[in-house]
């Protein structure tokens, strides 16, 4: 391959790495802060993709809008949908074992999968939301798109890294840190247990719905078959566990990290006999699987474990 | 009403009688080792495709493979306990909850690996419904399904509560801690739980495929109804989660019933039903009804 190709093979990488990187910070904020399991991140994906499509894609009579609204609008408003679908959810389960937060989400995905595929009005069935624009489309075109486009993806990782590292750093984050490692200590000092698991379940949904997004922009195009919606949840979660969970730089280092494995592995099953080639996208599923385990049992910290941030008592006065 | 018996609620107690068997798994599993597993599902697709491949190899009917399914299925859950469960048994919980996320995709990899992604069937052809008393019309599949399926909970019901290792699992579904004391073993209690749970999983799969086809994502999507099967029956209470199965299954086929000249819900939510009764449970009645853990 020459230079440019490589060059611009490193564009498209990135791209998706910071897409996952978002989603991963997100993940971050509701596992690695919360100790709460998410098994539905494709659901609020899908929801952060649909609704920043129908917002941002130009007019059209096949489905609800669209209403071309710019497309910061369609990402807050993405943001803000998978939110309120999280809130609802939390809302319910916060107050019970993890594991039923973990069996709801299941549900939560598999509804936002239905409602997807049936209602036709609202977002055009299995035939999918075209003419998604891509911001500055109008300026640049062919490979300068590409690089605007990989700029605001990590523009927008910026974003989401500072949040959570704020949210982190601050008080909430601490009583956040407190809840998970001693639920009856944490509420015996007076914390409302439930109020901030919710909270951070919400803030985590709104940066899942915003990653949707950027990804229905990214691809300009968006059906229920453009994604596999238990490999986005998949990999997210041997993303977060591997980079470090609680740790914010370790969230985008693991994605990074997984994103290349699992590009490369498409790489090597592609050498396998041709008999085989059909079968090299479970082959790649099976090693994501297997790689999960490994780092659950030996490399449970990740590569950036994480690290409590320094208290500063007695310096403000 | 002739029409609601044959065509919803024979269907739908076929349909719960299936999510009957998955549920006891599972319910069985959250009691005795605290944890939701998220590859039941995935265990019964490779009881259905190891009862597949004896109807292949063999050329025996579906049902005589099901002891063939049995075995390999309660291997297969076995191994995964000692590679992936129990490595992570000092943890905390919700740690083997994504182990066993991850359990489910690779058996589910491994599958697509070896047997493809086309849906598949143990036998092709017609089968005639049976007809009662020229009124009730019950395919020989569901016939078959239901009648085992109570067979099933009957010898349930007996070894729980009249054996001595069926005791020795409800005191540790109870309270682990106190049948420690007593000096259970907890190690035992643990290997039998797999055994029976993955034994009825690979029933439920033959089951599945008898009713309908075999196809790589017949487990995955049953979870659902399972999980909610189990909670609405109470965790750690395998009757309850038989009950919670069969109610789950009928409401399902009951709600695509035109009652009042339409159908409640659109056929394409059906499984949208085991959600609703799902959040309904964790709102009002987390214990279930039939009183199980609350963790």
């Amino acid at each position: 391959m020459e230079l440019p190709g490589i060059a611009f093979y490193l564009v498209a990488f990135l791209t998706m790495g910071g897409i996952y990187a978002i989603l991963c910070l997100a993940l971050n904020m509701q596992w690695g802060f919360g100790g709460l399991f998410n098994a539905g991140i494709a659901g609020f994906y899908a929801v952060g993709a649909y609704t920043g499509a129908i917002l941002t894609s130009a007019r059209s009579t096949a489905h609800l809008g669209g209403f071309d609204l710019p497309i910061v609008v369609g990402l807050i408003c993405a943001g803000l949908a998978s939110g309120i679908v999280g809130w609802a959810i939390a809302r319910i389960c916060v107050r019970l074992k993890a594991d039923y937060l973990a069996m709801a989400s299941i549900g939560i995905a598999e509804i936002i999968r239905l409602a997807i595929i049936n209602e036709e009005w609202l977002t055009n069935g299995s035939l999918g939301i075209s003419r998604i624009p891509r911001p500055l489309e109008a300026f640049y075109s062919g490979r300068a798109a590409e690089v605007v486009f990989v700029v605001f993806v990590w523009l927008v990782v910026l974003v989401t890294f500072l949040v959570a590292r704020r949210l982190q750093q601050s008080p909430w984050g601490r009583v956040m840190r407190a809840i998970r490692d001693n639920e009856e200590a944490a509420a015996s000092i007076g914390k409302d247990v439930q109020r901030f698991r919710t909270e951070t379940f919400v803030v985590g949904s709104i940066f899942m719905g915003v990653a949707g997004a950027l990804s229905a922009h990214y691809f300009k195009f968006f059906s229920p078959d453009a994604t596999e919606p238990l490999l986005i949840t998949f990999l997210a979660w041997v993303m977060l566990i591997a980079g470090g969970s609680g740790n914010n730089i370790g969230a985008i280092a693991g994605a990074l990290a997984i994103w290349a494995i699992w590009s490369l592995t498409e790489v090597v099953t592609q050498q396998l006999p041709p008999d085989w080639a059909t079968r090299s996208s479970y082959i790649r599923m099976l090693l994501i699987g297997l790689l999960l385990q490994f780092v659950l049992q030996r490399f449970r910290s990740g590569l950036f474990p994480e690290k409590s941030p320094k208290l500063r008592i007695g310096r403000e006065n | 009403m002739i029409d609601f018996i044959n065509f919803y609620l024979i269907p739908g107690i076929t349909l719960g009688s299936i999510y009957a068997l998955g549920a006891v798994g599972v319910s069985m599993i959250f009691g005795i080792l605290r944890f939701a597993h998220f590859a039941h599902g995935d265990l019964m697709t490779v009881g259905a495709y190891a009862a597949l491949t004896a109807v292949w190899v063999l050329g025996i009917p579906a049902l005589a493979a099901i002891p063939v399914a049995i075995v390999v299925t309660c291997l297969v859950a076995l191994v995964a306990d000692k590679l992936f469960y129990k490595p992570l048994r000092d943890l905390p919980t919700i740690y083997t909850v994504i182990a066993s996320f991850g359990v489910a995709l690779i058996l589910r990899s491994i599958v697509q690996t070896v047997w493809g992604t086309d849906s598949q069937v143990y036998m092709t052809g017609f089968q005639k419904p049976m007809i009662f008393l020229d009124t009730f019309r019950v395919a020989t599949r569901h016939i078959q399904i239901i009648v085992a399926t109570a067979v099933l909970t009957v010898a349930l019901h007996y070894f729980l509560n009249h054996t001595r290792l069926g005791k020795s699992m409800r005191a540790v579904a109870d309270d682990p801690d106190l049948a420690a004391v007593a000096g259970l073993d907890t190690e035992r209690v643990i290997r039998w739980t797999w055994i029976i749970g993955a034994a009825l999983a690979a029933i439920a799969g033959v089951f599945v495929g008898l009713d309908t086809d075999v196809h790589t994502n017949l487990g995955w999507n049953l979870l659902l109804p399972m999980f909610a099967a189990a909670l609405l029956g109470g965790i750690g209470k395998p009757l309850g989660a038989i009950v919670g199965g069969l109610i789950i299954g009928i409401a399902e086929e009951a709600c695509t019933y035109p009652f009042f000249g339409d159908s409640l819900i659109a056929p394409s939510y059906k499984s949208a039903v085991a959600f609703v009764i799902m959040v309904l449970i964790l709102i009002f009645r987390p214990q279930g009804l039939f009183r199980g853990r609350l963790m």
